[in-house]
């Protein structure tokens, strides 16, 4: 491990991981002999950083490069090219001249080719650059006084013990930027010339350029003991290491090429980088050997600087790119580490996985909220391994006999030696006789086995749950309605990923930390982020609120969600729907609440208050496991709102939260099966007196505005504090408005039609408010941008079909049609100039607070809760005296707060 | 115009701060088993701690009104930079 971990390194930045402990490597390496199979575990006890010594790349080169050509005529590697077959093979049935083994086996070696002059490695421009900035041009010292240094390095491990070693990083930075400005060695007295930088990697001294070589030999004249206050350890990092004059060549595995369909070779290109590099490196070599004139030297010398440079890193600023000869930029080295595609974040960081599936998912109310309807055809792909034993070994056979292409079967049996083998028609027999105790048969996904579901974004724990598995036949993924509001999932074609756990451990841990019922409680604000949606909300307002049944009927409703126990029903011929519900609470659940329709802080002086009931049947009481008055509805089924979820899982656990919220849930859709539910036209109908008062109140409105318009022009207008006249109008006249569609909307609340289904649904919060159904029956009302009416478009005005001019409430944007009487042509302008606003807000908003989260994420992903209740970051620097200021666990209390009087009350009953 | 001197300290948004004794930082620390570095940080010139003739390594005591636990007690120590 730790030796690839060496090569790859090397490869990309000639930076080298080396082992502290070589002695104890080599002790390592004989234990290893003595014990033959076993293994050996190392820990890694530090990491060094540092840059290879030309020697050091001669060492550990198999092969010295001398010429850019790649193959012979044959199509045979040329030795000394740089596909040289002591670099490793890549081509089958060859076989590698330094380590003698074949493809896949061999893992490449290290070439070097020897630089005609040396050239300046770009990645370490900025420490040459500090480096000769800082020292004497003449003795190599740094420009420190003798007595200071001493302290610095003293003051440089202060910093490092006290405040870790990023700190002593910057106080290193902050040593040098002082050197910069001394323009006399303390040593020898020389004068210092100011050295600028002309990037990317040319270096002038007062106008006259310092060539690679002067670079070099004033970085071989720094002592050691100066190098330590650049933050650089000489033994293994000499600062003249870092202007090359050997430059490693990277094994062939790592730029292999490629043979196209029609026989003919791609290189990579990294070896098309190389060859032009070995080129110009050796016309280099031919003009200095011949005595070429001066100029023409120094040209090819910046050109070998130039490749060499883009070899390393493609990207430099103000380099033009390498290209190839299509025009299209050379990935090399950097390029294949850096960002997104890179190595780190493509292919580390992010890895894909096996056993896991992923289709479009769509609704299904009758399975329980913790299971998962897979496909046969994906059950039928993913496994699960288990192990042979006497006990189960018959068991498992049925699975081998039934092969890889009948359903429960069984498509690979693993022997104990790891050797894995596909149950095929033809193998079944052979393996069915072979297996035996010890054998591992992976067998075809069942029901009732665990499986992680997940759909991203995955910003919460909820978004990543463990259900039960249920084998079903079709080729979507399947969930109960209620678990979409935690994955935030929608049926409009969604996607969602299913892993299969494939060891015992992880199985456990899915099922005791994971599984949908541990979930339920949300630690954001503690109540229950699982309820009811929808048509089960609907059905059970209904229920509760005016359903009347006859024994048949209540029985065959308790029968479709799964109730066999019907003694809890009330023995008599015809039963209410409270009845109905009552048989799914538990005899000694207590609770009071209330619900959507209640509008007072209490029943006290509360306006619906009549006699000792409300008249909207909003006081939900529950007393010793019967529903005794109130309507059950989002406020009290849903999900995130309400305590009666909370108070029935606190009292009676997960499990069996769940099960009553499934039947809950069931019993609602049933009820709407049986009654009929439907939206239609007909429900935005109003009588005709209701189409005249509200015509009325518009016309009012458009009058009211118009007196406004009036009093601005003939300047009798007030303004507000703060505001000009202008804005005074457009604020008078959106209140005048917004005024007439509330009005408007009440019109409508009150004479549509109570018993239709559009109203029951905003009744009881299941889908659309009471705006909505306003919006369809009388009036869509102003159109807002940014806060304020429609206002661009033409020169002063909104549409060419206005005046200039026109502050009319027609022509900004009022749409006084409902959708159901149709809306002018201008009127729907407006509409779509809005709706088209939103969309692009939507559309922009999402990346970018999805980016804000990542980054919020990542900073506090180590943050922890202490025992002593602080929050503390990895370094155990406190962040928090108590966790949220009041140390509460939002995850056990209800809404973020513990009800003390509750809490008193219940233990003294 | 003469420079009004404003005693920050009396603001309403500005909560209140109290330099901690010798001996009470003594007992923080030990409550928290921290060194200083763990503390967070307040700098010196900051506004709200001027009239409390502060130096570096000095630990600042400070209440605040929290939505979640009605006050907040919260400590920094006082560095330079």
């Amino acid at each position: 491990m730790a030796e690839e971990k060496k090569e790859t390194k090397e490869a990309e930045k000639e930076e080298a991981v080396e082992e502290k402990e070589a002695g104890k490597k080599e002790k390592a390496e004989e234990e290893r002999i003595e014990a033959g199979e076993q293994k050996i575990y190392k820990q890694v006890k530090s990491i060094v950083f540092s840059v290879f010594s030309p020697k050091m790349i001669k060492k550990m080169a198999s092969a010295k490069i001398v010429t850019p050509e790649l193959y012979d005529k044959e199509g045979y590697p040329v030795d000394g090219g740089l596909m040289d077959i002591r670099l490793g093979v890549i081509d089958p049935g060859l076989k590698c001249k330094t380590c003698g083994s074949k493809l896949k086996e061999c893992i490449g070696h290290f070439g070097y080719i020897e630089l005609a002059r040396p050239i300046i490695h770009i990645n370490f421009v900025s420490i040459i650059s500090n480096l000769i900035r800082c020292t004497c041009r003449e003795c190599g010292r740094i420009l420190i006084p003798k007595d200071k240094i001493k302290k610095c390095n003293l003051e440089l491990d202060r910093v490092e013990k006290e405040r870790g070693i990023e700190e002593r990083r910057d106080k290193v930075k902050d040593i040098i930027s002082n050197l910069k400005t001394i323009n006399k060695c303390p040593y020898c007295k020389a004068r210092q010339q100011k050295i600028t930088l002309d990037k990317p990697t040319t270096f002038f001294e007062n106008e006259k350029r310092l060539s690679p070589i002067e670079v070099r030999s004033r970085l071989e004249r720094i002592p050691d003991e100066d190098c330590f206050l650049f933050g650089l350890n000489p033994e293994h990092v000499r600062p003249e290491w870092l202007v090359l004059t050997i430059l490693p060549i990277p094994p062939v595995t790592i730029r292999p090429s490629i043979t196209l369909e029609s026989g003919e070779r791609s290189e990579d290109d990294l070896t098309h980088k190389l060859g032009d590099i070995v080129r110009i490196n050796q016309r280099l070599f031919e003009n200095i050997n011949a005595g070429a004139p001066e100029i023409i030297i120094e040209d090819l010398w910046d050109l070998l600087q130039y490749h060499i440079t883009t070899f390393f890193d493609n990207n430099i600023a103000q380099l033009p790119p390498a290209r190839h000869r299509s025009g299209q930029p050379l990935k090399t080295i950097t390029e294949r580490i850096k960002s997104k595609e890179g190595r780190i974040r493509h292919n580390l960081a992010g890895k894909r996985t096996n056993f896991s599936a992923r289709t479009v998912i769509s609704p299904d109310p009758m399975l329980d909220l913790n299971e998962v309807g897979v496909p046969k055809v994906i059950a039928m792909k993913l496994t699960i391994p288990e192990r042979v034993n006497e006990w189960n070994i018959n068991y498992l056979k049925k699975f081998v006999e039934k092969g890889s292409t009948k359903y429960p079967g069984a498509n690979y049996i693993i022997r104990p030696d790891g050797k894995k083998k596909k149950i095929t028609e033809e193998t079944k027999e052979a393996s069915l006789e072979e297996i035996q105790p010890g054998y591992i048969v992976e067998r075809h996904l069942m029901d009732g086995d665990l499986a992680l579901f997940n759909r991203q974004p995955s910003l919460h724990r909820m978004s990543m749950m463990c259900h039960r598995v249920r084998v079903l036949p079709a080729l979507t993924l399947r969930l109960n309605p209620a678990v979409c509001h935690p994955y935030n999932a929608d049926f409009d074609g969604d996607e969602m990923n299913l892993h299969i756990p494939q060891t015992e451990e992880s199985r456990a841990e899915a099922e005791i930390l994971m599984e949908v019922q541990t979930q339920l409680i949300s630690p954001r604000y503690g109540l229950s982020v699982i309820g009811c949606v929808q048509d089960a909300i609907s059905g059970n307002y209904l229920l509760t609120k005016e359903l009347n049944l006859t024994r048949n009927e209540a029985v065959d409703l308790l029968a479709a969600i799964g109730i066999d126990d019907f003694s809890k029903l009330p023995r008599k011929e015809n039963i209410s729907g409270k009845e109905v519900i009552s048989v799914l609470i538990p005899e000694d659940f207590n609770f009071t609440g209330r619900a959507r329709s209640c509008i007072a802080d209490s029943c006290k002086g509360c306006e619906n208050w009549v006699g000792d009931k409300c008249k909207n049947d909003s006081r939900v009481i529950i007393k010793e496991g019967k529903l005794i008055s109130g309507i059950m509805d989002r406020a009290l089924l849903g999900e995130g709102s309400g305590l009666l979820l909370r108070n029935i899982h606190k009292k009676y656990g997960k499990k069996f939260t769940i099960d009553i919220l499934g039947k809950l849930f069931r019993l609602g859709i049933e009820v709407l099966l049986k009654v009929g539910f439907t939206t239609a036209i007909s429900d935005t109908d109003l009588p005709e007196e209701a189409k005249a008062e509200i015509k009325e109140t518009l016309n009012k409105a458009e009058k009211e505005v118009d007196e406004l318009i009036n009093l601005y022009y003939n300047n009798k207008l007030e303004a507000f504090p703060g505001k000009t006249l202008r804005e005074t109008l457009e604020l008078k006249i959106l209140e005048v408005l917004n005024k007439a569609r509330n009005t408007t909307g009440a019109l409508v609340a009150q004479h549509s039609d109570l018993k239709s289904h559009t109203k029951i649904m905003a009744d009881s919060g299941a889908r659309g408010n009471l705006l909505n159904l306003a919006q369809m029956a009388a009036c869509v009302g102003q159109q807002a941008m940014r806060g304020k009416r429609i206002e661009k478009g033409y020169r002063e005005r909104t549409l060419s079909s206005f005046k200039k001019g026109d502050l009319s409430p027609e022509a900004h944007g009022f749409i006084r049609n409902g959708f159901k009487s149709g809306l002018e042509p201008w009127e729907f302008f407006f509409g779509s100039m809005t709706g088209r606003d939103s969309l692009m807000d939507t559309a922009l908003r999402t990346p970018k607070s999805g980016y804000l989260y990542r980054r919020l994420a990542n900073a506090m992903q180590d943050l922890k809760v202490e025992y002593d209740n602080t929050v503390r970051d990895a370094s155990k620097r406190i962040i928090q005296f108590s966790y949220g200021e009041d140390g509460v666990d939002v995850s056990k209390s209800e809404n973020g707060i513990i009800n003390v009087k509750r809490i008193i009350k219940s233990t003294l009953s | 115009m003469t420079k009004k001197k404003i005693n920050i300290q009396h603001h309403i948004l500005i909560p209140k701060h109290i330099k901690l004794s010798e001996k009470e930082k003594e007992t923080l620390l030990d409550k928290y088993n921290i060194t200083l570095q763990q503390l967070p940080k307040i700098l010196k010139n900051d506004s709200a701690i001027q009239n409390l003739d502060v130096k570096p390594e000095d630990v600042i005591k400070i209440i605040r009104k929290s939505p979640t636990a009605g006050e907040s007690i919260f400590y920094r120590v006082v560095t330079n930079v």
